[in-house]
């Protein structure tokens, strides 16, 4: 079955991408599959400056899950495209930056920086920055920030196709896919982490040294489907589906609710072949289930019972 | 091409060793070897059995304690839910295993070399002893809590030569730090190589006793780890400059004057 997809001007040879802070710079996987077989991959996130990220611990193992408070721990975006990005297979697989910034300066300035690099197929906006200029709320949180962000990126990104990803911390999804679509994002992605925390009863101190973490894994998968369904209703740009995606049959739950592409992440630390395979393995449930194609597919949610 | 992979093993064997208050609290596992052309003592795995399905999501690491005879060993001690559960598993069950990782430790075979364990830490040197091409010139010293006969001590001190300390009280944790300095010392009069590997209280006596005695020393620090391949920086350390690096693959293995504990 042939699994292209195109959407907002990015064409990857099947829907498979993997999630940024997931997959490293994507050549730590190399050993355990060949990174040509992947539809996309999302580089970990990229400030402008280095940054050393959190201290530890930063992770925790949770039921079906883990949190996560790396702080977008990077060598900066200057590194990346000097050192990393020539070595990635980016004719072959579509390679995506996810920026991470604290205002929407900072956003353009990197957008531009990325602007005109060749083997960057498109950009993806982190909006998960707590803003402290206005009172400690996440872009991620406030609608107008994320428009205001989302034009910045795209003013700067020299045509590139600019994927703004949603967090699900807030009342409303729907309220900041518009803000992001208004904003001229060629496509979302959602669901970034569920904010979430762990303690130890023994030590009596959170796990995380930062206390509060993101949660991911197969335990956000609901909350993560339920998400894209209802933004998929109400914007008309495309949508990526992230959120506990561990076998083929995850994978096309997201592309049923509408999806065009879905992201790999905490299954990428099950093993580190996981997304390797799972394009093919899509493409065989398909055909079980007696899909036509997979443009037919996606979507195709019925929802009489 | 790389020699890491990933495949599925079968588990061969599930064994405790020796008897703590805890029942079942050590024991190895003994793995198909999963045909990879090499390996270094002081590398290590991550293992995580199919039966974990998506309950538990990380594999876990764990040093290679021993290869031989078309199997590889892993010396456990059961601390928590992932390890509690790898001590059930039983020979037919399926593991997806991805390896060797790490570095290892400096071989040196004609340096008189002082192996440092702490308790658990004992593991990688298992290996390190089977493998090495100058036993003569090697030394184990272990400080262990739980009785000697939980750990590989006895099969090792036929070959090299072995001195233990038990912990009990605080008078004898003082005469283990005491004994640790002495030995540190004298290695490093003899220019000799030091290896560590324990509990991180442990190595940073080690590392402050070499420091002291004007030597260096390897340290092989066991952090929490998600991925195992430097991806998901879950299990960073201080390097000597103060920046974050990945003890997966810039380590376990460090020498003892590049990294912070």
């Amino acid at each position: 079955m042939d699994m292209q997809t195109s959407f907002g001007g990015l064409t990857l040879k099947n829907p498979v991408m993997t999630a940024s802070g997931t997959f490293g710079f994507g050549l730590e996987f190399a050993p355990y599959g060949d990174l040509k077989r992947l539809g996309g991959l999302v580089a970990k996130g990229l400030s402008l400056k280095p940054r050393e990220g959190n201290p530890m611990p930063r992770l925790a193992e949770t039921p079906c899950g883990m949190l996560n408070a790396i702080g977008i721990q990077n060598p900066g975006v200057e590194h990346f495209v000097r050192t990393v990005l020539p070595s990635l297979p980016w004719k072959d697989v579509a390679v995506v930056a996810n920026l991470y910034a604290c205002d929407a300066e900072e956003f353009g300035e990197l957008a531009g920086v990325l602007a005109g690099e060749e083997g960057i197929a498109a950009l993806e906006v982190n909006v998960s920055c707590p803003n402290v200029k206005e009172g400690g709320i996440a872009f991620g949180q406030d609608p107008k920030q994320i428009g205001r962000v989302t034009e910045a990126v795209k003013r700067n990104a020299g045509g590139k196709h600019v994927m703004v990803k949603l967090s699900p911390n807030v009342t409303d999804i729907t309220v900041c896919a518009r803000a992001a679509a208004e904003g001229g994002a060629d496509s979302l992605s959602l669901i970034n982490t569920l904010s979430g925390m762990a303690v130890d009863i023994r030590r009596r101190r959170p796990r995380l040294a930062n206390v509060i973490g993101g949660l991911s894994g197969p335990a956000i998968k609901p909350v993560a489907l339920r998400c894209v369904h209802q933004v998929v209703q109400s914007v008309d740009i495309p949508v990526v589906g992230i959120g506990g995606i561990a076998s083929a049959e995850d994978a096309l739950e997201f592309l049923l609710v509408g999806a065009h592409a879905v992201q790999v992440g905490t299954a990428n630390f099950l093993r580190p072949d996981f997304s390797f395979g799972l394009a093919d393995d899509m493409a065989a449930l398909l055909e079980e289930i007696g899909a036509e194609s997979l443009e037919a597919f996606r979507g195709s949610l019925q929802m009489e019972f | 091409m790389s020699l890491r992979n990933c495949r599925n093993v079968k588990v061969l064997d599930v064994v405790p060793v020796g008897q703590s208050k805890r029942p079942g609290e050590f024991f190895e596992i003994k793995l198909e070897y999963p045909d990879w052309d090499g390996w270094k003592p002081g590398q290590f795995v991550m293992i995580r059995p199919v039966s974990w399905d998506l309950e538990i999501v990380w594999g876990r690491p764990f040093s290679i304690s021993s290869v031989g005879d078309g199997s590889l060993t892993l010396f456990i001690q059961k601390v928590g839910r992932g390890t509690s559960r790898l001590a059930q598993l039983k020979p037919g069950d399926e593991v997806a295993i991805w390896g060797p990782l790490g570095n290892g430790f400096a071989v040196e075979p004609e340096r008189p070399t002082l192996l440092l364990a702490g308790g658990i830490g004992i593991a990688p040197f298992r290996g390190y002893v089977e493998n090495h091409a100058g036993p003569e010139n090697l030394k184990l010293f272990l400080a262990h809590r739980v009785p000697l006969e939980c750990y590989p001590y006895d099969s090792l001190s036929r070959t090299v030569e072995c001195e233990s300390m038990m912990e009990r009280t605080p008078e004898d944790l003082q005469r283990i730090i005491a004994r640790l300095h002495e030995l540190v010392a004298e290695y490093a009069e003899r220019d000799g190589l030091i290896l560590c590997c324990g509990p991180t209280p442990f190595m940073r006596t080690v590392q402050s006793a070499a420091a002291e005695a004007g030597t260096r020393a390897q340290l092989s620090l066991e952090n929490r780890m998600g991925c195992g391949v430097g991806a998901c920086l879950g299990c960073v350390t201080k390097d000597g400059s103060g920046h974050n690096v990945q003890v997966c693959t810039r380590g376990p293995v460090f020498w003892s004057d590049n990294v912070e504990l």
